[in-house]
């Protein structure tokens, strides 16, 4: 092999690694929503303000709840499979929430992206299976689709439709800090230790 | 040469590529294959031109498939397909890179390569191809966030079949020796034994 060879093939595995190291953000994350994970953690994305109908009816602005952290899971009503699970760490969240004997400092959210079906009554069935408050936690869905797709993208939520009436999503619980801007994303599981981290 | 280019002009069209890129199969193991196929094709066409220029930088062919393997690696990226859907900037370079960066220098080295690498590469590309095709039956979450999960094992399932009929092709040339004709007259055995 020619010494041009050698040195082309050197080059070659020099510049492949470095391509290879920059779209895998240093060999950590191959996949989407691995590298959305670091982002947020490295670099707090900030949330679009949207209007919030919750399982009362009552109207609030995401941003009327800055001053707290929120934790935030995005799900719809009907769903068969992951949103169990996110709502089963809700709960356990909720309830070591609510055995704080000051009030607690963290807000825990439950956003719907189905408001064809998640009409305020389904909410409030939903809520009230869960136990869910409508304080310390809230289940809401968003009136209008414009917003409601802003927060899913700001979020790194992509929902698609499953083909047989439902969706397919990637499920996650998100951090909001006290200034509206997302700073974590932790795994579906997590819910409970997550509020635990945050001193709830 | 001019097959090259028509195969690419298909692969370009809009809805061609929409179509392709409407499952994971289609974009992953059928479109990205077909556009290094395309620049492959054009290269082999104007070798005579160019190869001789890079001939000695290419000598043996190693640098050649260093390149064809660090690009082709980039794009079997779940993070890739997602992005290049999401982007028009990186669905732009996807269509350029893969003819030029998998296609040309894969076509331009796999000739000068000794038996023994190409026996390598092709048993990397099966074992990889087995591997792959295992994990992504068996991930328990979606690799890519732009696909389905059910398109994900089909991906699968499609990467184990490809493992296996490069198997038995490969035995079949091992064992009854290459069609004749099919690579040059002097060779009368497969170039992967």
């Amino acid at each position: 092999m020619k010494l041009r060879a050698v040195f082309a093939a050197i080059a070659v595995v020099s510049t492949g690694l470095a391509v290879l190291a920059a779209v895998t953000d240093g060999f950590r994350a191959t996949t989407s929503e691995a590298a959305w994970r670091l982002a947020v953690g490295e670099r707090p994305q900030p949330l679009p303000d949207a209007t919030l109908i919750d399982q009362s009816g009552r109207s609030l602005r995401l941003s009327a709840l800055r001053g707290r952290r929120v934790l935030i899971e995005f799900f719809y009503t009907s769903c068969p499979a992951i949103c169990g699970l996110l709502a089963s760490q809700f709960q356990a969240g909720f309830e070591r929430l609510i055995s704080q004997s000051e009030g607690p400092e963290i807000l825990l959210l439950s956003v719907s992206f189905d408001p064809e079906r998640d009409t305020v009554t389904e909410l409030a069935d939903y809520a009230a299976r869960l136990g869910a408050d409508g304080q310390i936690w809230r289940v809401a869905r968003v009136n209008d689709p414009i917003e409601l797709r802003r927060l899913l993208d700001a979020s790194g939520v992509v929902v698609l439709p499953d083909g047989a009436g439902g969706f397919v999503h990637n499920a996650a619980i998100y951090l909001v800090d006290a200034e509206g801007r997302l700073t974590r994303v932790y795994d579906p599981e997590a819910a409970e230790r997550a509020v635990a981290e945050l001193g709830g | 040469m001019i097959p090259g280019l028509l195969l690419y002009v298909v692969l370009v069209m809009p809805p061609v590529a929409a179509r392709l890129e409407g499952s994971m199969v289609g974009h992953m193991l059928v479109q990205i294959p077909l556009l290094a196929l395309a620049g492959g094709l054009v290269a082999r066409g104007v070798v005579d031109g160019r190869g001789a220029v890079l001939a000695g930088f290419n000598a043996g062919g190693f640098p050649g498939l260093l390149v064809a393997a660090f690009a082709a690696a980039v794009w079997m990226l779940p993070r890739m397909l997602d992005a290049a859907l999401r982007s028009p900037l990186i669905e732009a370079t996807k269509f350029t890179s893969v003819p030029l960066l998998v296609g040309v220098p894969l076509a331009l080295s796999w000739p000068l390569l000794p038996p023994v690498a190409r026996a390598f590469v092709g048993a990397n590309l099966i074992s990889h191809a087995a591997v792959l095709g295992w994990l992504y039956t068996v991930a328990p979450n979606r690799l890519c966030t732009r696909y389905l999960f059910d398109q994900q094992a089909t991906v699968g399932v499609a990467l184990l079949v490809v493992a296996m009929a490069l198997l038995v092709g490969w035995g079949w040339v091992a064992i009854a020796g290459a069609p004749i004709g099919f690579w040059s007259r002097d060779r009368t055995h497969s170039p992967l034994s």
